[in-house]
């Protein structure tokens, strides 16, 4: 039974959400403000957190910066439409995908599936293919869901995770923005691509890419991304 | 406006030049018909003058003369005497000059031999005989002008009265120095009519500068106004007319700006509101539709009016969530807000992950190009956006068959240069009976139904302006009309810029 922290302040929004996330199978944790998601999250454990970007007090966004600060918890923000700015920082700052409100709980249901999916599923550990594999400094363990630079482990975030793991499936091969956000966020096809962008943007970071000249996802312009395995 | 506005610029241009023209043509007029009416009466006045004077001084001397000479003459006089006391008259000028001609009935005699005489006209020569005062003309000749004077000779008889002696006196004096003086005179006016003149258009060009100087700001000051810089304002300068002018062009230039910046708030207000009216709408339909999917799941299992009730609040929790969606869209659009995500994608693969998306590829004909054959930097939500309004409209108020056609099409630059642009032309068109032509013009206004009566229908009512709102996002356009086989025809242009104006990585 997944565990789904939900941090909103309206109550009848929280009170609604709660209703259908619990109909829905997950067991809820509900929280009014971000100070008291961020309890939850240490007490709760989580699986996934559904964040309200508009909060008295802290907001949404310090409450995502907080929990990417020691943890990879997959976050999904809820925006009001027209908060395009807030989107894009809450995307830059770690959230792996957004809905706007008013939004029906199937669709939200459908976000939360996706979100934890990237982690179960993922090209089966087949049997006598290599543990992990490297590519310079970095090492993707497919099995082990886990991904180090230099021996050191990178903590990604779902989304990034999934982002990666499909680009370096294929190395060398160009992955349009659309292709992405269908593989890895499992939106229709005319999602927002801006997800995309901010989650390539984080992975370059976590990866240590240079800004300029990354060695590993690179962009190709007009087209999409495409994961560079040669050196 | 943009065919208006050459027509304007050459009239302010003629206008400010006609002036400066016309009040040199005026002064120049003023001077020079001061300088020749003074240069002329002056002249006339001392000409006269001069003239009357020499012409006095002639005859004075010329009667002291023949009055001293004559009662020494012996009657009847012969050819030689004549001759002789024409000579003594002559003598009379010191500068001799004169001439003389001496006339006894019919027997004449000149001071200079074989003298023709030519200036004495028979006018005069009978004047002079028939008239006892002396009389004179001014004759010229060649260039030349003379004085000619006949003067018969009397005697004063016993009782005061004169008696003719038969005898006439004609004296010829060339007036070349009297002639010279008026040809002075002249030339001074001449002189003087010129820099008069040149200091009349110098006096024309500064008062026009005066005048023009400020017609020119107050010209400049217009044009910034209609071009929207209402807070243009002139320096006002002196207390002319052309000052009052400026003043008052302040004003009601203080006043537009002050009623448009009122009318400018009341809009942003009303924008405002009606975004804010969306925005708080949000909070209590996104708790509603969090929960609507519980009732559709559990309506079934309630009684038959019970489940009906709860459909119809579910079924419309989802329009009104739809309607306060599109709301903010628009929302955002009045604000500006609307921001263009481009991503390279092939359009008819975009197309048709539309309708199926919404199930509707069965009931669409579709005419599309091939995979891969039309890629172009657009946003695709938006795009999404656009053909999922036009077709729902064609499926809904359209009948069948429905068909929607993408083609690519090279124009030519509007730069004028040889390269192309590409075009994205989406045309969706219905089998119905087309939109009214009173309508055509308002299909894409917000909340128009095309039937009046204004039943709700599935869409919010904005769908059209949407679309119309996306399409101008992108730099395209997008038109109704009916097509000659029938049906409403909707077809949207969207450019497709293919150099790459932003990096995303």
């Amino acid at each position: 039974m997944p565990r789904v922290l939900l941090v909103e302040d309206d109550p009848g929004v929280r009170e609604g959400a709660r209703l259908a996330l619990r109909r829905q199978g997950h067991d809820v944790a509900a929280a009014a403000t971000g100070e008291e998601g961020l309890e939850h999250l240490r007490a709760f454990r989580p699986d996934v957190v559904v964040l309200d970007l508009m909060l008295p007090g802290m907001t949404g966004l310090e409450v995502c910066r907080r929990i990417r600060a020691d943890s990879q918890v997959p976050i999904i923000m809820v925006t009001a439409m027209g908060d395009d700015v807030d989107i894009v920082v809450g995307l830059e700052t770690g959230a792996d995908d957004y809905v706007v409100k008013p939004v029906q709980a199937r669709v939200l249901e459908a976000r939360i599936r996706a979100v934890l999916r990237r982690l179960d599923t993922g090209p089966s550990p087949d049997a006598g293919g290599p543990a992990a594999e490297a590519y310079g400094e970095l090492r993707i363990d497919r099995a082990g869901l886990s991904v180090t630079r230099a021996g050191a482990e990178v903590p990604l975030a779902p989304s990034e995770l999934r982002l990666l793991l499909s680009l370096s499936a294929s190395p060398g091969r160009v992955f349009s923005r659309q292709q992405l956000l269908e593989a890895v966020w499992e939106h229709g096809y005319h999602g927002d691509v801006r997800l995309v962008d901010a989650c390539v943007k984080r992975l370059r970071t976590k990866l240590g890419e240079p800004p300029r000249q990354p060695r590993y996802v690179q962009t190709v312009r007009g087209f999409g991304y495409r994961f560079n395995s040669q050196r | 406006m943009t065919e208006q506005l050459p027509a304007r610029k050459s009239l302010c241009r003629r206008r400010p030049r006609g002036l400066r023209l016309r009040l040199v043509v005026a002064f120049g007029l003023v001077a020079a018909v001061s300088t020749l009416s003074t240069g002329a009466l002056t002249f006339r006045e001392a000409r006269t003058g001069i003239l009357q004077q020499s012409q006095d001084t002639v005859i004075r001397l010329l009667r002291g003369r023949v009055g001293t000479l004559a009662p020494d003459l012996a009657f009847p006089p012969g050819r030689s005497t004549l001759a002789s006391f024409a000579t003594e008259v002559a003598q009379a000028d010191p500068a001799r000059k004169w001439r003389v001609l001496v006339a006894y009935h019919g027997l004449t005699a000149t001071s200079r031999p074989r003298d023709s005489f030519p200036e004495l006209s028979s006018t005069l020569r009978t004047a002079a005989t028939t008239h006892t005062p002396t009389v004179f003309q001014r004759v010229t000749s060649h260039g030349h002008s003379s004085l000619v004077v006949g003067m018969p000779v009397v005697f004063a008889a016993a009782h005061g009265e004169r008696v003719a002696t038969g005898l006439t006196v004609f004296l010829t004096v060339p007036q070349s120095s009297e002639q010279a003086y008026v040809q002075a005179l002249v030339a001074a006016v001449e002189r003087a009519a010129v820099p008069a003149l040149g200091l009349a258009v110098l006096f024309a060009l500064l008062a026009a500068r005066g005048v023009l100087r400020p017609v020119r700001e107050l010209r400049l000051a217009t044009r910034s106004i209609a071009e929207g810089r209402l807070d243009t304002r002139l320096a006002v300068h002196g207390s002319d007319e052309l000052a009052d002018l400026s003043h008052t062009f302040n004003e009601t230039a203080a006043a537009l700006e002050a009623s448009v910046a009122e009318l400018r708030r009341m809009e942003a207000r009303a924008r405002r509101f009606a975004a804010d009216v969306s925005h708080e709408l949000r909070t209590p339909l996104a708790a509603m539709a969090f929960v609507t999917d519980i009732l559709d799941e559990d309506a079934a299992a309630l009684d038959p009016d019970t489940a009906a009730a709860v459909r119809l609040i579910s079924r419309e929790t989802a329009n009104l969530a739809r309607l306060v969606e599109d709301l903010m869209e628009i929302s955002r659009f009045d604000a500006g807000a609307a921001a263009l995500h481009l991503d390279e994608v092939d359009l008819a693969e975009l197309v048709r992950r539309t309708l199926i998306s919404r199930a509707w590829q069965d009931a669409v004909d579709t005419l599309l190009r091939a995979p891969g054959a039309l890629r172009g930097r657009v946003d695709p939500r938006r795009v999404d956006v656009i053909v999922a309004n036009l077709v729902g409209n064609a499926l809904r108020h359209g009948a069948d068959p429905t068909r929607l056609s993408l083609r690519e099409d090279l124009r030519p630059a509007p730069d004028g240069s040889d390269s192309t642009e590409r075009w994205a032309v989406i045309e969706v068109r219905d089998g119905g009976p087309g939109v009214p032509e009173a309508v055509l013009p308002h299909v894409f206004d917000r909340f128009h139904k095309s039937d009046t009566a204004r039943t709700r229908s599935e869409g919010s009512g904005l769908g059209l302006a949407i679309t119309a709102e996306n399409a101008r996002l992108h730099g395209g356009t997008v038109r109704a009309a009916n097509h000659p086989g029938g049906g409403a025809l909707f077809t949207v242009e969207l450019p497709l810029p293919t150099s790459e104006q932003e990096d995303r990585s």
